[in-house]
């Protein structure tokens, strides 16, 4: 399928989805929804460097709070609309993705995981001890209403529908592109990509860079969702360990994998978080985690095919 | 006319380890070069430094006349320097004619060179060429080790290389396997690649080289015509005194 | 610097020193493990809050010391990281895929491990009780805290015991060819899988100790394992990858930076005092500042 006739396929999806939303009309559906588009995001956008390069990003926490965080900055400096925050939170968080590929990406993979997980560590105690965006305290973020004629809820949630597609086609398109097959020979083997003429450095600084803009996007709206934020809950572990269980669990081989992860797995937590308890739905998913790994390596969409 | 490619004093350390020391030579432009030596002789790290996978800490190297210090191992094949591994080294999760795909996309493309609708035709040919064409859409994991070789000279020839070093692309081969590349980088040659082969059958070696140097613990000891080069006291003594 | 700051230095020193030893400890697991094996168990400090906890029941429920508690249960730890290899070794390195699925595997292991301990233990703080719990020694205007002189000294013992055997078992021998020299291991004819195993299980049963020291000095609660995760790889990779002492004294000079940063710029900053340690590390000597090149 081409790459337009895709984009109309997949709005058409999300106008369906949204149309859906509406006419359940429960403000939880809203939430509820929001949460888990915002976990496609994630997970399409770790692929991007996960599933296609092989390389292992634990900070997802700090490039999705970092989103956050300029949000709440912009907030108090301007009256920016938000999807203008959000490039500003993408801008921010790509960056931060290009400096530490930049310091550690020469290295052996394994280093470059261990300091993405440093640096969500280094990122959270510089916001903690910020007092302009609110420390340790954290800090409040009023909600409008709405938003020409659109209850914000649901706006928040129209926004990160199409955020979904944009990342999604943005993985695809990269898939079957010239850019994803060099992706796919620094995965294979490195030395050997390097050797047939792919820049590897420098297309590993793009996949950073993309995948980090990506979840900083999806940050960015997290303050106008919660209304009240602290570092505590925007550098939460469970978004490192979301991030990689559900392209794993789906499948990091292609796009659609993790969008089944982060449907899946994103509304059984939904549903557990309600049912049973937050803490125990975290532990299903650590356990999802470690199970397919274990006896699933091709994740579920490696039932299918070949 | 300048040589195609000059070495000068190549040096090259693994901790305290001397695998390369002072390594000089030239290979002429349409030249057909064997190197030989015996195992652990640091040919294959020879090769490392001059396509880049390695950093010499010595000498220089100079490829169409230029310095080639500092340029990583992709800037060297888009150049038209291409080797193959000695020990394969496919793209696992692609199919044979994705990873010619790769040199195609990434060193052929950057010049200018092979358009779009082309590529296709050109990995089947390629794939054809070292008989591996009703396999253009397996994983190299269902390739014997022989046929990985074949497919890791198949890739290294996808760059369109002005000089193609093999590394002992020929070891395990049959005797008629051997004598088709044979005969396949002989082709090569006569279009005008310019090309170094490192091998262990003496009989491909001499049937292919114009001329030959010998590595023995990374030093030079011979280097001239193939027939007397072999011939030579310390040659002889390399191969037999081990 | 008038003579309070001079108190406060040598008082930072001495306690970032023994900061410092009790870090050798939390990281000798992970010198084994990542340094010798190669393999990244991001999970260790999880199991070393493990190793809190059990201490934390034996010390509550039956009254034991906890260090002595965490030296009986050795051999429980050691088994669990017998468990452990032999899943790892089934499904990632015989199937050669290790890398990504491998730190996916020990990041859910971190992951349950931690909200397993809060489901049963909650997220509030827990301490032990010990003699050696409360008092001091004090040498002139310098202030020897129990609390953090016997974790040290515990540390201490811990490492050399494991240095002993690497350098005269066998096994330990084995161990580290392992780590260098595939060829040798073969003239030992010893079998790697086997040896691995073991040494996993090794660095496996010292978060044990490590684990029951850490609750000595600070009270516990399960996240803290994610604090431990930047330091223990800092110092590892700082130390130069299973070299020992390299380790010890990696571990000494982070701990004295951290606890002059807490000194002098408070407390609030000192986890990013390590992973900042790290990024620098990785960024300019990746081979390490104190071991082998
Ligand atoms: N990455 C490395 N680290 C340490 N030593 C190395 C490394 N690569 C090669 N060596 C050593 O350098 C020496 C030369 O190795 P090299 O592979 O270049 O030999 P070779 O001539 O290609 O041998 P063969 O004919 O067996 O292919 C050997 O002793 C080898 O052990
Ligand atoms: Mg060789």
């Amino acid at each position: 399928m081409r790459t337009a006739g895709f984009v109309v396929l997949l709005l058409v999806v999300a106008a369906a989805v949204f149309g859906a939303a509406r006419l359940v009309d429960n403000p939880y559906a809203f939430f509820a929804g929001y949460v888990v588009l915002q976990y496609i995001v994630l997970a399409t956008a770790w692929n991007i460097l996960g599933g296609y390069t092989g390389y292992v990003n634990f900070g997802t926490a700090a490039f999705f709070a970092l989103g956050a965080y300029s949000t709440v900055a912009l907030h108090k400096l301007t009256a920016l609309p938000l999807p203008a925050m959000m490039l500003a939170g993408g801008i921010v968080s790509g960056a931060v993705g290009l400096g530490t590929g930049y310091f550690t990406l020469r290295l052996r993979g394994t280093y470059f995981s261990i300091a993405t997980l440093a640096m969500a560590v280094v990122v959270q105690t510089l916001i903690t001890n910020w007092s302009f965006v609110g420390g340790s305290r954290g800090a409040y973020v009023v909600r409008p209403a709405e938003v020409m004629g659109l209850d914000y809820v649901q706006y928040l949630f129209l926004l990160m529908l199409l955020l979904a597609v944009a990342a999604v086609t943005i993985a695809r398109t990269i898939e079957r592109s010239r850019l994803g097959t060099g992706f796919a020979a620094i995965r294979d083997d490195e030395v050997a990509a390097e050797a047939n003429g792919v820049p590897t450095l420098r297309l590993k600084l793009v996949a950073t860079a993309l995948s980090g803009g990506l979840m900083g996007m999806a940050g960015a709206p997290l303050p106008y969702y919660v209304t009240y934020l602290d570092p505590a809950s925007g550098f939460s572990l469970s978004y490192a360990v979301n991030t990689i269980a559900m392209p794993l669990i789906g499948g990091t081989a292609s796009w659609i994998g993790p969008v089944i992860g982060a449907v899946l797995l994103g509304t059984l937590q939904q549903v557990a978080t309600v049912t049973i308890s937050s803490a125990l739905s975290l532990l299903i998913v650590g356990l999802l985690l470690v199970g397919f790994v274990v006896a699933a390596p091709r994740g579920i969409i490696g039932w299918f095919g070949k | 006319m300048t040589a195609l490619l000059q070495v000068q004093g190549l040096g090259k350390r693994f901790g305290g380890f001397v695998a390369l020391a002072d390594v000089s030579f030239d290979v002429a432009e349409g030249e057909r070069l064997g190197l030989i030596g015996p195992n652990g002789s640091g040919k294959s790290t020879l090769v490392n430094c001059l396509c880049g996978t390695l950093r010499n800490e010595s000498g220089e190297v100079r490829f169409a006349g230029q310095k080639l210090a500092g340029l990583n191992a992709h800037q060297r094949i888009r150049r038209g320097l291409a080797r193959s591994f000695q020990l394969p080294r496919p793209f696992g999760t692609m199919t044979l004619a994705e990873n010619l795909r790769v040199p195609i996309l990434y060193a052929v493309q950057p010049r200018g060179g092979a358009r779009v609708p082309d590529i296709a035709r050109r990995c089947t040919d390629l794939l054809g060429m070292v008989g591996l064409a009703d396999k253009a859409d397996r994983k190299p994991a269902d390739l014997t080790q022989i046929e990985m070789r074949k497919l890791e000279l198949a890739r290294a020839m996808a760059s369109e290389p002005r000089l193609l070093i093999a590394d002992e692309a020929m070891a395990g081969l049959s005797h008629q396997e051997v004598d088709e590349i044979l005969a396949l980088l002989l082709r090569l040659n006569a279009e005008g690649v310019t090309i170094i082969m490192i091998e262990h059958i003496m009989r491909a070696v001499l049937a292919f080289s114009q001329r030959l140097v010998v590595l023995v613990a990374g030093r030079k000891i011979a280097d001239g015509d193939p027939q007397a080069v072999v011939r030579e006291q310390a040659v002889v003594e390399a191969y037999l005194g081990s | 610097m008038d003579l309070l700051q001079l108190d406060l230095l040598g008082n930072a020193l001495v306690s970032g020193l023994l900061l410092g030893a009790f870090y050798a400890a939390v990281t000798i697991g992970v010198s084994i493990s990542f340094g010798m094996l190669d393999i990244v168990n991001i999970a260790h400090p999880a199991f070393i809050i493990l190793g809190s906890y059990t201490a934390y029941i034996a010390n509550t429920t039956l009254g034991v010391d906890p260090i002595l508690a965490s030296i009986v249960l050795l051999p429980a730890f050691y088994l669990l990281g017998v468990a452990i290899y032999t899943v790892y070794d089934l499904a990632f390195e015989r199937r050669g895929d290790a890398s990504i699925r491998g730190l996916a595997f020990f990041f859910g292991l971190l992951f349950i491990t931690e909200v397993t301990l809060v489901l049963v233990f909650g997220v509030d703080y827990r301490l032990v009780e010990a003699v050696y719990v409360g008092p001091s020694i004090s040498l002139g205007p310098i202030d020897l805290p129990l609390r953090l002189l016997v974790p040290a000294l515990v540390s201490l013992a811990l490492i050399g015991a494991l240095q002993v055997f690497m350098r005269h078992s066998f096994t330990g021998r084995a161990i580290q060819a392992v780590a260098q020299d595939p060829l040798a291991l073969r003239l030992m004819a010893a079998n790697p899988t086997r040896i691995k195993r073991i040494a996993f299980g090794l660095s496996i049963a010292t978060a044990s100790v490590a684990g029951a020291v850490l609750i000595v000095i600070q009270p516990v609660e399960p996240s803290i394992a994610r604090d431990y995760i930047g330091r223990v790889f800092a110092i590892c990779v700082m130390g130069g990858l299973g070299s020992f002492g390299g380790t010890v004294a990696a571990a000494m000079t982070l701990g004295i930076v951290e606890s002059l940063t807490a000194t002098f710029s408070g407390p609030s900053w000192s986890p990013a005092v390590a992973f900042g340690f790290l990024l620098l590390t990785l960024a300019l000597r990746p081979t390490g500042l104190f071991g082998r090149s």
